[in-house]
Parts: structure tokens; sequence; C-alpha cells
């Protein structure tokens, strides 16, 4: 190729702690020992959660489930970097951020087990409900964002999609917006390397998603997204911009996904056993981070027991309650399409009652 | 012969088209190496290679306009859309370029392509997967629209779709997909668009539906035929539109009585096309109003509910029984 036509090459990946988990002191984030210890929490947690919601989908106790194990790193860290008062908008595979924005557990437990009363805003959660439409909810984002500038609030909105939702008009539309209108909003995308079994490649001839913020004059960054405080570092500072007024930021966390897209799928029709081993035994998030608390000697095998019984019975207690919940109340099909029901509707309902298939409890909690 | 499911049968009439036709190709998400989310295209990418079958980038309405574009160069694309509940983002280039070359040309122009989607309720599929709106096609003039409701009509009707000079949306119910199996021939064969199909004769009563509703049809004509001592006359209407006019208005002038039945919500939903068929063209035979069985008017429901959403034999039953009573 020309070196006049060549591409420009890719910048860094912004880095903070190594695989064996070394790191330079002075670039640290000033966190302090208990939020340190509070994201590894978090990342273990997200972690366990995935693997009993993986087992309860095997025996018929959820749907179709998203595994998020792999990103723990990316979707805890960006989390962290949020205040309760900022937006967040996740997507069906950020079941780890979303508990960390403040959703309960039990909830995402109800919506994997195709409740219709899955979503009731509980008090004070800024989590946005799911859709499963890819890239769709990047322009909800972007306009959220832009009703909190309007309204002169200083609250980030912060927005998650994959990397095949950067093929989409949406994305698109919704970079060129934040750009031109300067909305206070973070672009998070979990580049997992896959949508479904189409790798990165096929879905971009671009070498990276960061790189397609400068056509729509946006700030962006291309971080480890197996390191938890360089995802943190980086969506902190892009939030802070946000607060400041100064714009949007669109964030491309590098990371993989270790199971296959859902469980309804098969990723070892289209993936080498050893292109996963790599990820999961040289590149694992809670591993790195671990090593890096075990270096800092904020962290020891005595602590990691405790958790690992604190996270069992977290979940245990969790999963009792949703089981506890029963089948969902049939009438909530009909409660919720229009605030004040028409006729029609109305009478469908009834008819329905009338006939009554089944019975259900509510379950709003 | 050999005993296919309907995903299977599909597979075969794809694998037909590619063979018979060089300008025939498959494209969508997934559907290149992964042989598709369901397996419609299993195989097809290893046997005709990558230039043929291949996959794309996640965009629908990039799947559909480059479709278009390519159909009016001379191929004969097929684009898949995963699920019909993500085909709205192509809906513009379906309804205002698909739709409307041909007319907007003076027929210089053609569209000669297929637009594949699973669809349906019943399969325990996360939200808006489960969506049933062909309505919102069938309003379009300038497209047809095609639901089989067996793998022989599958891959007879699809095989025609590829031939059909003008685009097609091919929607394959989900449900039906591995629900039985059939003999069905290998080798190419067409079943006619535009024409309905008699799956059941019958003089009392005329049962129109289409698509994932037959076997609960089935069932509840069964029941009431037994209950009642009544024959009743179903018919599958495959093409939506255009829809068979001649098979519908027939029937119920043999029968006077009818009952259409379908999965999508009921308002402004094909069911009342077809009545309003019926009531410009057989209003004198009538010998009951028309019953309409459908999903209830909102968005089908998260999987614990579904099976509720959907119309079931007893409710049908029930609909023929008023309609008989009448
Ligand atoms: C508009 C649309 N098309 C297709 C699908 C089906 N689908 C669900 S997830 C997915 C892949 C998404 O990949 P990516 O955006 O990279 O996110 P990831 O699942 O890897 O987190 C596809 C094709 C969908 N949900 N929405």
């Amino acid at each position: 190729m020309s070196k006049v036509l060549a591409r420009k090459p890719a910048g860094p990946v912004f880095n903070l702690v190594d695989a064996d988990g070394t790191a330079d002191p002075q670039l640290l984030p000033p966190l302090t020992e208990r939020q340190y210890i509070e994201m590894y929490r978090w990342m273990k947690i997200s972690r366990e959660f995935d693997r009993r919601a993986v087992m309860m989908q095997r025996k018929g106790q959820l749907g179709t489930y998203p595994s998020l194990e792999g990103q723990e790193a990316a979707q805890i860290g960006s989390a962290f970097a949020l205040r309760k008062e900022d937006m967040m908008f996740p997507t069906y595979r950020e079941n780890g951020a979303a508990m960390v924005h403040g959703l309960p557990i039990r909830q995402i437990l109800h919506y994997w087990n195709g409740r219709a009363d899955h979503f009731v805003k509980p008090e004070g959660v800024n989590v946005f409900p799911v859709a499963v439409p890819i890239a769709t909810q990047v322009l909800h984002a972007v306009g959220y964002a832009m009703a909190d500038k309007f309204k002169r609030q200083n609250r980030a909105t912060l927005v998650y999609f994959g990397d095949g939702a950067t093929s989409k008009g949406d994305f698109h539309e919704g970079m060129n917006f934040a750009g031109v209108f300067r909305v206070p909003v973070v672009l998070f995308c979990q580049n997992n390397q896959y949508a479904i079994s189409v790798p990165y490649h096929r879905q971009t001839a671009s070498e990276t998603i960061a790189e397609k913020a400068d056509a729509y004059g946006v700030e962006s960054i291309r971080v480890d997204g197996n390191d938890v405080l360089a995802v943190y570092q980086a969506t902190k500072n892009a939030v802070y911009k946000a607060y400041l007024g100064e714009g949007p930021t669109l964030i491309e966390a590098v990371t993989y996904r270790y199971n296959s897209h859902t469980t309804a799928d098969d990723h070892t029709r289209y993936r080498s056993s050893t292109e996963v081993e790599k990820w999961r035994t040289g590149r694992d998030p809670i591993l790195r981070f671990r090593r890096f608390l075990e270096r800092q000697g904020l962290w020891n095998e005595n602590q990691e027991n405790l958790l690992a019984h604190e996270i069992q019975t977290l979940l245990d207690e969790e999963i009792k309650q949703m089981k506890q919940c029963g089948p969902s109340n049939p009438l909530h099909m009909f409660e919720y399409s229009y605030q004040d029901l028409p006729l029609k509707v109305e009478e469908q309902r009834n008819e329905f009652i009338a006939r009554r298939k089944g019975g259900g409890i509510e379950c709003r909690k | 012969m050999q005993e296919m499911t309907m995903i299977q049968a599909i597979n075969n009439a794809l694998r037909n088209a590619l063979e018979s036709d060089p300008g025939v190709l498959i494209f969508g998400e997934d559907v290149g190496h992964n042989g598709g989310v369901f397996r419609a295209t299993d195989g097809l990418q290893q046997q005709f290679g990558e230039e043929r079958v291949f996959d794309t980038p996640l965009a629908e309405s990039g799947i559909v306009g480059t479709a278009i574009g390519m159909a009016v160069n001379g191929l004969k694309p097929i684009a898949e859309i995963q699920f019909m509940g993500f085909i709205y983002s192509a809906f513009e280039q379906i309804i205002s370029h698909a739709a409307r070359i041909r007319t907007r040309s003076q027929g210089s122009y053609t569209v000669p392509m297929v637009i594949r989607a699973p669809y349906g309720a019943g399969i325990r599929a996360p939200e808006l997967h489960s969506d049933s709106s062909e309505a919102f096609f069938v309003h379009q003039p300038g497209l047809k629209v095609v639901v089989p409701s067996n793998p022989y009509d599958a891959k007879g009707l699809l095989l025609a779709a590829i031939e059909d000079p003008d685009p097609v949306l091919f929607l394959e119910p989900m449900k039906l997909y591995r629900a039985f199996k059939e003999p069905v021939p290998t080798e190419k064969y067409t079943v006619p668009l535009g024409k309905a199909k008699v799956m059941k004769e019958g003089t009392d009563i005329s049962i129109f539906s289409w698509g994932a509703m037959l076997p609960a049809v089935r069932q509840a004509v069964q029941k009431a035929e037994q209950e009642m001592h009544i024959q009743a006359q179903i018919i599958d209407l495959r093409t939506l539109s255009p829809l068979d006019e001649e098979t519908i208005i027939a029937s119920v002038q043999k029968t006077g009585r009818a009952v259409v039945v379908h999965e999508a919500p009921k308002t402004a939903g094909v069911g009342s096309e077809i009545i309003a068929i019926i009531n410009d063209k057989a209003l004198f035979h009538l010998e009951a109003p028309v019953a309409r069985i459908a999903g209830y008017d909102v968005p089908p429901p998260l999987f614990q509910l579904e099976d509720l959403y959907i119309p079931d034999a007893d409710t049908i039953r029930a609909g023929i029984e008023r309609t008989m009573k009448y």
C-alpha cells in the first residue's frame, strides 16, 4: 500500500495492572483499600452469579441466558466509576454492572426467569430496563443525557453495548448526536471479540472501535478490558468530563467472553479451545486483580475463603427468594400496555379472567 | 423423498436453489460459518463457499438495503433476519424501497429478493423474539408475504419465493421448525405463491389460519366435530399477501360460517382483512358473524406468560361453537 494511503496504526491500549498483578504505584487511581476490596467482591459476585445462572438455565429454572464470565473487569470497573445518581443503560449481558449500580440481584433473576413484572424501577436505582434489539439503547442514552444537559443537571449517563452493536445505524446516529450536541454521555463498548459467531474482523474493517469516534468529533480511549483499574480510571475520567460539560467519550474495553453467546448456542462451532484457554488462563480479570491485591498486602487465602462463603450465602438467599415468588401473575400481560386500558383491551382482559387459565402471584421486588 | 422437519426442508430448499442458480446468494447474521442460529443454513457455506453464503455485520437495514442493490443488479439474494423482532430497523428498506422500486421505475428496475425470518411465540425466547407482525408488511403493496405451516410447503413455497420476480418476505414459524417430520422430495419443486390450501374438507364451517396456529386449529376442529357433529373445512392461507380471495370466498359460499385464527394481536391483524373480503364478496352467504380468534392487543409477554397469550385449541373450539350456535 502506498504511504499516503496507509492506515494510521491503532493507538496503545490503556493498562495499569499487568497479568502478574504488578502495577506502577504512581499511576494507580486514588482508591481506598476498602474500595479495592469492594471492587474485587463485586467481580467475584458477578462470576458466581453467572455460573449459578448458567446452571439454573440447564435445569430449566431460567430461560436462555447470556453469560458474562470473562467480562467482570469491564463491567465492574466501569460501573464502579459512576455515582449513584448517574444513569446506566445496560444490555442483556451487563448483569454485573447493573448489580453494582444497585439493581437487586433478585430482579435480575426474575428477568431471566421470564417474569412480566421483572422490572419495576426500584427507588433510587438508576438502571434502565434491558431491551434486546441491538444498539437501540445508544440513542436512548444520548437523549437521556441531552435532557440532563438541558435541565442543567450535573449527571453522566453511561451506555453499554457490544462490538456487534457498532455495526448498527443507531450506534452511528448516537455517536453523531453525542458529538454535535456535546452530550454528557459515556459510550462504553465491551469488545468481547464476537457477535454470536461473527468475529470482530467480520464486523468491521477498522482496527479498533475506539477510532470510530474520530469521525464524529468524539474523544475515545481503548482500554484493557480485563484490567479493572484501567477500566475504572478511564471511565472515571470520562464521567468527570461529562459532569464538567465537556462532552461525550467512547470507551472501547478490549475483553473476551469465555462461554457461548447465550446458553442457546455452541461456541465450539466457531472458536478454538486454544483461543478460549489463552484468555481464560493468561488474562483472567479476577485472577489478575487478586494477584494485584495480594501484592499490595490487601488480600490473602483466608479472606478469599471467607468471601467465597459470604457469596454462597448471598446467592443462595437471592435464588431462594426468586423461587418463592412462584409463577407470574397473568394479568400483568394486560396491565401495562397503556396507562388507561382501552375498552377493547379491558374486554379482552375480562374475557381472560372469565376463562382464567392458571394462577399466579405478584412479585414486584 | 426423505422425512424432514421444517428446518431441514428449508435447508434443503436453499441447497437446491444454490445448486441450480449461480446468482443465488445467502447472507445475514451467523448464517455462514455457524449455519444460522436455528441451523437453517447449516453446511451451505462449507458446500458453496464464502462468496455465496456469508456472514454480514450486525445490521438489518444494511442486510436488506444491500440485498435490494444486488437484486436490482441481477442477483438473487436471500437475506436472513435472525428473528422477525429485529426486522424493524430494516422496515424502511422493505417498505420504501424493496416494495416500490418496480413502481418507482415503472418496471425498469425490479427487486427479485427473499427475506427469511423466523417468527412467532412459543419457544420461550427472550423479549421481542416472539413478535408476529406480519400485518405491518401485508399492508404494503408491492411485497409478498408467505408463511408455511409444514415441511413440504416450506420447501416448495421457499423455492417459489426465490423464483418470484418480486420481493418476498418469508416468515418461518419457529415453533414448527422441529415440531414434526413429513416426507419431502429432495429435488426441486415449487408450491405456488398466492394459493391457499384446503387442509381438510368440510361443509359446515370454514376455519382460516396460517403458520404455527394450524396444529391448534386441527386439534380444536377434531374436538368440535365430535362434540357438535359437524364437518369443518380447514384452510391454510400460506400466502398472506396477496391473499387467495377465490379460495376464501368459495369456502364461505359452501359453508356459510367462518372463523379466522391468528397469533398476532387482534386489532388490524390479517384476520380483519379476511373478514372484510368475506363482507365484500360473500356477505349474503353468511349464517353468522365471522369470529376472530387472535392474540390479545398487548405486546407478546416474556416466556412465563407467552403460552397464555397464544390462542389455544380451547379458545379456537369455543369460537367454532359460538359461530355454529349463532
Ligand atoms: C437488531 C438485532 N439484531 C439481531 C439480534 C440477535 N442478536 C442478539 S445478540 C447478538 C450479537 C450481539 O453482539 P454484540 O453487540 O457484540 O454484543 P455481545 O452479545 O457480544 O455482548 C445478535 C445478533 C438482536 N438482538 N438485535
